[in-house]
């Protein structure tokens, strides 16, 4: 007999007549091999620190995969400037950042859930809203925030996965575009475009490099997932 | 001595040098760093103290602002 794990399979009843009588037979169907891996990724939770470019689209591309639980942070509201490249809509314009998000996941797939916080992260936020993340994404602004979570995971949340995202200001360059890891540590960027009056952050480099960060999440996450085919 | 830097392998003349002499030496002059030696974190204040020797493996992250 083969042990199935249970986020594998699914069972359905199945009243037939056999003899002249009626019996119930229970008929077990293996997932799909998609299937699979969103019942298994059902079990995790990350930590999304800010909700702008990289935070808006890594959370949706986690939620469309079915990570089962997002822990989001960000104390701002949306603008008609975020619409470049921000996972929002217009008429989300004026709204907190997290409620809007919260809604735009939900609306992708209802079984995640969602606890959002409209609140500016400090180091000791970070360690109780995160501290039952299996990863955290770090996906703020600032360069002096990146350092920050970088410092306190690093320092205070041993064996915690951190995914960062450097550098993905401008236009083309899609082959600078990489990921490194050292430790518990993973970078995705390019690492040297800094966001400037010259160089804007734009749709297509910021979801490069915010769907990266969530492709390394999936590496972390599926580390012991184990298909199953017959 | 031949260290790793950045996944990379680097040979300084030197037999050891602080993290503010390497970061020096390869003209790394940015603001926001995270510096990890052998997988610890160096905080910025240690950047004169914590020496870099021979087979050591050092990661640099320059922080730039976006996202």
């Amino acid at each position: 007999m083969i042990q199935i794990p249970d986020y594998y399979q699914f069972e359905v009843n199945l009243h037939i007549f056999a003899a002249f009588r009626l019996k119930t037979v229970t008929v077990v169907f293996i997932m799909t091999l998609s299937n699979q891996i969103s019942n298994y990724l059902s079990k995790f939770t990350v930590g999304i620190a800010g909700c702008g470019g990289l935070g808006s689209n890594c959370a949706v591309a986690l939620a469309r995969v079915g990570v089962g639980r997002l822990i989001i942070a960000d104390f701002d509201i949306v603008t008609e400037q975020n619409l470049n490249r921000q996972y929002y809509f217009h008429d989300q314009i004026g709204r907190l950042k997290v409620h809007a998000l919260r809604e735009n996941i939900q609306r992708i797939n209802s079984s995640v859930v969602v606890k959002a916080f409209d609140m500016k992260l400090c180091v000791s936020d970070i360690l109780e809203l995160y501290a039952g993340c299996d990863v955290i994404v770090e996906a703020f602004d600032k360069a002096e925030m990146k350092q920050m979570i970088i410092e306190t995971v690093l320092t205070k949340m041993p064996g915690k996965e951190l995914v960062v995202g450097v550098g993905m200001a401008g236009w083309g360059k899609s082959d600078i575009i990489s990921c490194r890891t050292s430790g518990n540590l993973h970078i995705c960027g390019d690492e040297v475009s800094e966001v400037s009056d010259d160089l804007p952050v734009l749709a297509p480099r910021v979801c490069m490099v915010a769907n990266m960060q969530a492709n390394q999440v999936l590496d972390i996450l599926l580390r012991d997932f184990k298909p199953l085919q017959l | 001595m031949k260290i790793i830097l950045n996944n990379r392998n680097e040979e300084f003349h030197q037999e050891q040098l602080t993290i503010n002499e390497l970061l020096a030496e390869k003209n790394f002059t940015f603001k926001m760093l995270v510096v990890k030696v052998n997988g610890e974190l160096v905080k910025r204040r240690d950047f004169d103290s914590v020496t870099i020797k021979d087979g050591d493996d050092v990661m640099v992250l320059h922080l730039i602002t976006g996202g």
